[in-house]
């Protein structure tokens, strides 16, 4: 019995070596400038959308103009993911992808869009949440402990 | 010099941008967390940066370079959030991030809904 363990460690020992040989090595240098590109330039267009709606009504608030921002972005991003082109940037950004608020519609769109085979309601509308769900859920609740520690401590005095 | 000063803002925006996704790639390639645990914790840190007052400094220097990030996501979470207990009560505290956030997250959900019934998914 005890040798039997030996053999499968050794076994498993051999099998990790094989797995770490013909893993492709990522290139982390590359992969990190990639990232930064292209989270920096989701960050320049936010940025030009939010300056061209500030000339094409200079009245408008500063919340509703990162309100607009987002908002266009988000739907542009969605698109891109139903045309197929998301997947393209997403295998060249990696973080830069998914950081920026395009990654989160990209990552609801796709999931929605992959179960459609399932239905419309058993399949998108369930799935929909299952990947940004932890994001929405974790900023309810964060946030509402948020506001409710700043009352209390607004409250005292 | 409005243009020069235009220039600065947006090399900044870029900077902050792309140093904020590279900082997500680094924890993804050395510590193996999976993307949805980096999501969550840009979020909370952009949470806590609000909750503390930071943020609204930060954003005024690197404007869209931390709004557009998850982490300006945190922030109007807990901005909406904070503001709404101060005017509304404690009630305020459940309702006002989502309020402030509706705009993103509705359009979120509805272009996801019409671009699932027009377009079909495609084998990788």
């Amino acid at each position: 019995m005890r040798e039997n363990t030996d053999v499968i460690k050794v076994r498993n020992a051999a099998y990790n070596k094989y797995v770490n040989n013909v893993t492709p090595k990522t290139n982390i240098a590359k992969a990190i400038f990639h990232s930064f590109a292209i989270g920096g330039i989701t960050c320049v267009i936010g940025q030009a959308i939010g300056d061209i709606v500030l000339l094409i009504a200079p009245d408008t608030p500063k919340d509703m103009v990162s309100n607009i921002t987002s908002m266009i972005l988000v739907s542009v991003a969605i698109l891109f993911t139903g045309l197929g082109f998301f997947d393209v940037i997403a295998r060249q950004g990696g973080a830069g992808s998914f950081l920026p608020i395009t990654g989160f519609a990209n990552a609801m769109a796709s999931a929605s869009m992959e179960f459609k085979t399932e239905g419309l309601i058993f399949g998108t509308s369930v799935k929909m949440f299952s990947v940004v769900g932890p994001v929405v859920v974790n900023g309810i609740v964060w946030s509402s402990l948020a506001g409710l520690i700043n009352l209390c401590i607004l409250g005292m005095y | 010099m409005q243009v020069l000063q235009n220039i600065g803002t947006y090399v900044i925006v870029f900077c902050v941008g792309g140093l904020l996704c590279a900082i997500a790639e680094i924890l993804i390639v050395r510590t193996k967390l999976t993307p949805a645990r980096i999501l969550v914790i840009f979020l909370i840190a952009g949470i806590v940066l609000e909750a503390v007052g930071v943020y609204d400094y930060i954003f005024k220097v690197c404007q869209a370079g931390i709004s557009v990030p998850i982490v300006g996501f945190g922030a109007a979470l807990a901005k909406g959030s904070i503001e709404a207990a101060r005017t509304v009560g404690f009630i305020g505290a459940f309702a006002g991030g989502l309020a402030r956030t509706a705009y993103g997250v509705g359009i979120a959900v509805v272009m996801s809904y019409i671009v699932t019934l027009v377009f079909n998914p495609r084998t990788k």
